[in-house]
């Protein structure tokens, strides 16, 4: 009797175990636990290429004929404006004579989205903790 | 012993229980593989924090994406589509020259099944249907272009390669690999998804380009004649 106890909750266990492994992380839908909104779209559509620190060392950029703008880079960040900045992102880098890798993203995001980005470039460049 | 043998015996089922209750139909299929793909659309309606969750593609629409056959044979011997995951970020090391790299330890692997699970999965994912409209709207009709021509316009012109490799090598790291596309995709949903990626997925990772009907052909047409390899 003490045997097919240990089997039925070792078998028990184990769907406890796969159960959980099979879903190993609920999708949290609350922004305010993935930083701010700016935040968010840069680790999701800007790091590949600009580095997940934005240091324009991302996974693709070993493979890209133009490198991807470093964008810790306070003395270069600070020669572009807002307005250009909106600009390469919603129309892509051949709208400011830049390289189009980097892409058109106004089909992507939203107005009040590209000004996220452009905030937490803004903080990566120039409010540097 | 013999309660050594019990215990065994045990672990043994309960490690090989998914296996063995992957019957394919629906129910164990989503139960299954829903811990890593979703199989509705509810995502869409999602904030955009939800691709920071994801695990796998999603499968809500693969009836319409996967060609049967490879999905059959590659249930079979799964090997890695995307080089750095479904969300890159999370895959990502300092490389020894401080540039980040693919840390290829946190990748998961995907399941294999048995040539009869693989049968019954795919039979069931090519139910799914729900963008026959954009596959019915899609007037591409696959042609050819030369491999320097196509190179040269998914590289240079469109920038494709920033983010995929077009051969074993060759291309960014954090798209999926396209020299098997062909083969994996139908060449309707190849084309759709160049033209409008956002209407199958609204928080896709690709850019939604204003791409011609000639521009999405030349660019399919490109995957056709790598794919050929």
């Amino acid at each position: 009797m003490k045997r097919l106890f240990l089997v039925v909750s070792l078998l028990a266990f184990g769907f406890i175990a796969q159960a959980n492994a099979a879903d190993p992380n609920a999708a949290d839908p609350n922004p305010a636990n993935h930083g701010d909104h700016g935040t968010v779209l840069y680790r999701i559509y800007c790091t590949q290429c600009h580095g997940v620190h934005g240091k324009g060392n991302g996974i693709n950029a070993a493979q890209m004929s133009v490198q991807p703008h470093d964008h810790t880079d306070t003395k270069s960040m600070s020669t572009r404006t807002d307005a250009g900045l909106f600009k390469v992102v919603q129309q892509g880098g051949g709208s400011i004579d830049k390289s189009i890798l980097m892409p058109v993203w106004g089909g992507n995001f939203t107005d009040a989205d590209i000004h996220a980005l452009v905030g937490h470039v803004r903080e990566l460049c120039c409010k540097k903790k | 012993m013999k309660q050594l043998l019990s215990l065994g015996a045990a672990a043994l089922l309960a490690i090989g229980a998914p296996c063995a209750t992957y019957a394919g139909v629906p129910g164990d299929v989503q139960t299954q593989c829903g811990g890593c793909h979703t199989f509705n659309h509810d995502y869409a309606s999602q904030p955009v924090t939800e691709r920071m969750e994801r695990k796998g593609p999603p499968l809500d629409y693969a009836g319409n994406k996967f060609q049967r056959t490879w999905l059959v044979a590659w249930l079979q011997n799964p090997v890695r589509i995307r080089p750095a995951g479904e969300f890159p970020p999370d895959h990502v090391k300092s490389g020894p020259d401080g540039k980040d790299v693919v840390d290829t330890s946190t990748l998961l692997k995907h399941p294999v099944l048995s040539a009869a699970q693989a049968g019954t999965t795919a039979d069931y994912l090519m139910t799914l249907k729900p963008f026959d409209n954009l596959i019915k709207a899609e007037t591409y009709q696959p042609g050819t272009i030369s491999p320097r021509m196509g190179e040269m316009n998914f590289v240079k012109f469109r920038g494709c390669g920033a983010c995929h490799e077009h051969a074993p090598g060759k291309g960014g790291l954090s798209g999926p690999e396209l020299y098997t596309a062909w083969k994996r995709l139908q060449p309707a949903f190849i084309a759709s998804y160049i033209s409008n990626d956002v209407a199958w997925d609204p928080h896709t990772m690709m850019p939604k380009s204003d791409n011609s009907q000639r521009s999405v052909e030349k660019l399919a047409n490109y995957l056709k004649v790598i794919g050929g390899k």
